[in-house]
C-alpha cells in the first residue's frame, strides 16, 4: 500500500509518496531528494553522522521512519548557510580544525545547533563534550570540535546580548 | 529488514485493537526497536505507529502531589522540565546519563520502560537466546558475560534491563498505566518486567494490545527531593550503558533517615528495588557504617552468572557512594556530566 507524506525541507515544502514502509528520513534525504551532506554511517543510532534536525531538535536520522513523519518541518546541513555567507557554527569548525577526513562533520555541525538552542551547555568545555557525546570522530578531531563549538557558542551569546542591549 | 505493515490509527482504542493482533508491535519513537528490525532481531509483521496519538505528551501535575508522565513525553522534554527536575532530581540526572542527547530528544517514556536487553547474543542472530527465540539455549552462559546480571538471573537467561530511568522509577514506587483491550488499568513498574525464570521470552506482565499510556509518581516521591541522587559507572564517561548503576534517596530528620529508598540498574533483568537495604536505613543515622550495612543487604542474594563476580563488589560500593552523595544533599545542577563518578561537581568522598 502506497502512502503519502510531505515534509518541510530546508524551508521548501517536499511531498512523497512511499512504496514501502521501511524508508528511514536518511534513506529519503540521500536517495529521494539527493542531499548527500547527511551521512550513513553506523544506520543503527551509534555515531551520530546522520544527525538532522526535525520540528528544532536535533535527532538520529538512521532511526527515523520517515512515514512515521508526516509534517514534519528538517533541517539538514544543506539548509544552514545563507547563500555564501556561512553558518556561525561552520565556520568555527574552518577556523579551528574541528574536523579531518570531513565524515561525521555534517552530523557534528547539526548536533552543535540543536546543542545550542537547546542551552544546555553555555560555555563550559565538559558540558559541551557531554552534550556532543552522540556524535563520533574516527579521526579523533574533538579538541577542535570543543573549540569551534566553544566560539560559536560564544558568538552566539554576544549577538544575543547586542539584541537585547 | 523484514517488510511490515504500517497501521496509523487515531484512538487509543483504535491503537489497541490493531496491535492485539498476533506479530503487531506499538511504534514509538523507534530508537530501539528500528535497530532491532535493522539486525533481524525483532521482525514484526505490523507496526502501529502511536506516535500521533493525542494527549500522550503532557506532564501533569496532580492536585494530590503526584506526577502523570504521558507515555509520549521525550526523555528529554521530561529530563528538562523544571518543576520535574526540582521535584524528582534523581529521575532527572538518570534520564540524562542515558544515552545520547540525540536519542533523549526522540526517545519516549513508554518506550524507555520497554526497551529491549543489550545482551551481545540477543542481537546476534547467529546466537542462541531463549529470549530472542524461545527453547533456543543461552550463548551467554559460557559467551562474553562480564557486563551480565548478578540477581534474579535463571539457567534460561543472564540479560540485564539497560534503562537508567526506570532505576529511580523503582525507587519511587512508579505506577504504570496501562489502556488494554479490557480498559485501563495499573500497576506497579515493579511488576512490570518479569525475571526470566524458564520463559526469558516473556519479559513484562503486559498482554497483547496494551499500551502504556502514563507513568505516575506518587505523593511520596517528593519528599525525597532534598536528598536524591543517581549513579551510574559505565566503560566511557558518556553515551553508554550501565555496568552497575544506583538511585539512593534520603528523607533526613533531625540528623536521622526517616526512609530510604534504593535502587540498582545493570544488575538483573529488571530494575533493582533493594528494600532489605531500605530498611536498615529506617530511623538510623546517616553514617558510613549505615551505609555499609545497606549495601551487603542490597547484595545479600547476589550471585556471578558468569565472569562477573566484580560487579557484586562494584555495587555495594556504588551503593554506598550513592547513598554518601545523597546524605550529602542535591546539588543546585546536574553535574555537567550526569551520575558521573568523575563528575568534578560530586564532592563525593571515595567510600
Amino acid at each position: 500500500m502506497n502512502h503519502s507524506i510531505s515534509l518541510t525541507v530546508n524551508g521548501a515544502r517536499r511531498d512523497f509518496v512511499l512504496d514501502d514502509p521501511r524508508v528511514t528520513l536518511l534513506d529519503l534525504l540521500r536517495e529521494r531528494l539527493h542531499l548527500t551532506g547527511t551521512k550513513k554511517g553506523c544506520d543503527r543510532g551509534q555515531c551520530g553522522a546522520c544527525t538532522i534536525l526535525v520540528d528544532g531538535k536535533r535527532i538520529n536520522s538512521c532511526l527515523a521512519l520517515a512515514i512515521s513523519h508526516d509534517g514534519a518541518d528538517i533541517l539538514t546541513i544543506e539548509g544552514v548557510a545563507r547563500g555564501d555567507q556561512l553558518h556561525p557554527v561552520q565556520a568555527a569548525f574552518i577556523a579551528h580544525d574541528g574536523f579531518q577526513c570531513g565524515f561525521c562533520t555534517p552530523g557534528q555541525i547539526m548536533s552543535a545547533i540543536g546543542m545550542m538552542s537547546e542551552a544546555q551547555a553555555g560555555n563550559d568545555p565538559e558540558r559541551i563534550r557531554e552534550c556532543m557525546s552522540g556524535n563520533l570522530c574516527r579521526c579523533g578531531a574533538y579538541a577542535g570540535i570543543v573549540d569551534a563549538v566553544l566560539e560559536a557558542q560564544a558568538g552566539m551569546d554576544e549577538s544575543n546580548q547586542r539584541r537585547s542591549a | 529488514m523484514k517488510q511490515f505493515d504500517y497501521v496509523k490509527p487515531g484512538t487509543v482504542a483504535e491503537a489497541v485493537a490493531a496491535a492485539a493482533q498476533p506479530g503487531a508491535v506499538y511504534l514509538a519513537a523507534g530508537t530501539n526497536l528500528l535497530d532491532l528490525m535493522k539486525g533481524g532481531v525483532s521482525r514484526p509483521d505490523r507496526l502501529v505507529d502511536v506516535t500521533h496519538l493525542g494527549g500522550l505528551d503532557q506532564i501533569e501535575h496532580l492536585a494530590d502531589g503526584s506526577v502523570r508522565i504521558g507515555a509520549l513525553v521525550s526523555n528529554a522534554d521530561l529530563a528538562h522540565d523544571a518543576d520535574f527536575a526540582k521535584a524528582y532530581p534523581a529521575v532527572a540526572e538518570a534520564l540524562l546519563s542515558g544515552a545520547s542527547a540525540q536519542l533523549r530528544n526522540a526517545a519516549t517514556v513508554g518506550g524507555n520502560l520497554l526497551q529491549r536487553t543489550r545482551c551481545a547474543y540477543f542481537y546476534d542472530t547467529a546466537s542462541r537466546c531463549n529470549k530472542r527465540e524461545a527453547g533456543s539455549g543461552c550463548d551467554a552462559r559460557e559467551g562474553e558475560n562480564r557486563s551480565h546480571a548478578v540477581l534474579g538471573w535463571s539457567e534460561n537467561c543472564i540479560a540485564t534491563h539497560p534503562s537508567d530511568f526506570c532505576v529511580p522509577l523503582v525507587a519511587f514506587d512508579a505506577v504504570v498505566e496501562i489502556e488494554g483491550r479490557n480498559g485501563r488499568r495499573e500497576i506497579a513498574l515493579d511488576e512490570l518486567h518479569r525475571l526470566p525464570g524458564a520463559a526469558p521470552e516473556r519479559e513484562s506482565a503486559l498482554e497483547p494490545g496494551d499500551l502504556i499510556v502514563a507513568v505516575r509518581l506518587p505523593p511520596a516521591a517528593r519528599g525525597f527531593a532534598a536528598h536524591a541522587r543517581y549513579l551510574k559507572v559505565r566503560e566511557r564517561t558518556s553515551y553508554a550503558f550501565a555496568v552497575v548503576s544506583a538511585a539512593a534517596a534520603l528523607r533526613i530528620e533531625n540528623g536521622r533517615i526517616g526512609e530510604a529508598r534504593l535502587a540498582l540498574g545493570g544488575v538483573a533483568a529488571k530494575p533493582w528495588r533493594a528494600r532489605a537495604a531500605e530498611d536498615v536505613l529506617r530511623n538510623v543515622a546517616p553514617t558510613a557504617d549505615a551505609f555499609q550495612e545497606a549495601a551487603w543487604r542490597a547484595l545479600t542474594d547476589a550471585k556471578p552468572s558468569g565472569d562477573n563476580a566484580f560487579k557484586i563488589e562494584l555495587a555495594r560500593r556504588i551503593v554506598v557512594r550513592a547513598l554518601t552523595l545523597a546524605a550529602a544533599g542535591t546539588p543546585a545542577r546536574i553535574p555537567a556530566l550526569p551520575a558521573s563518578s568523575f563528575a568534578s561537581t560530586s564532592g563525593a568522598i571515595h567510600a
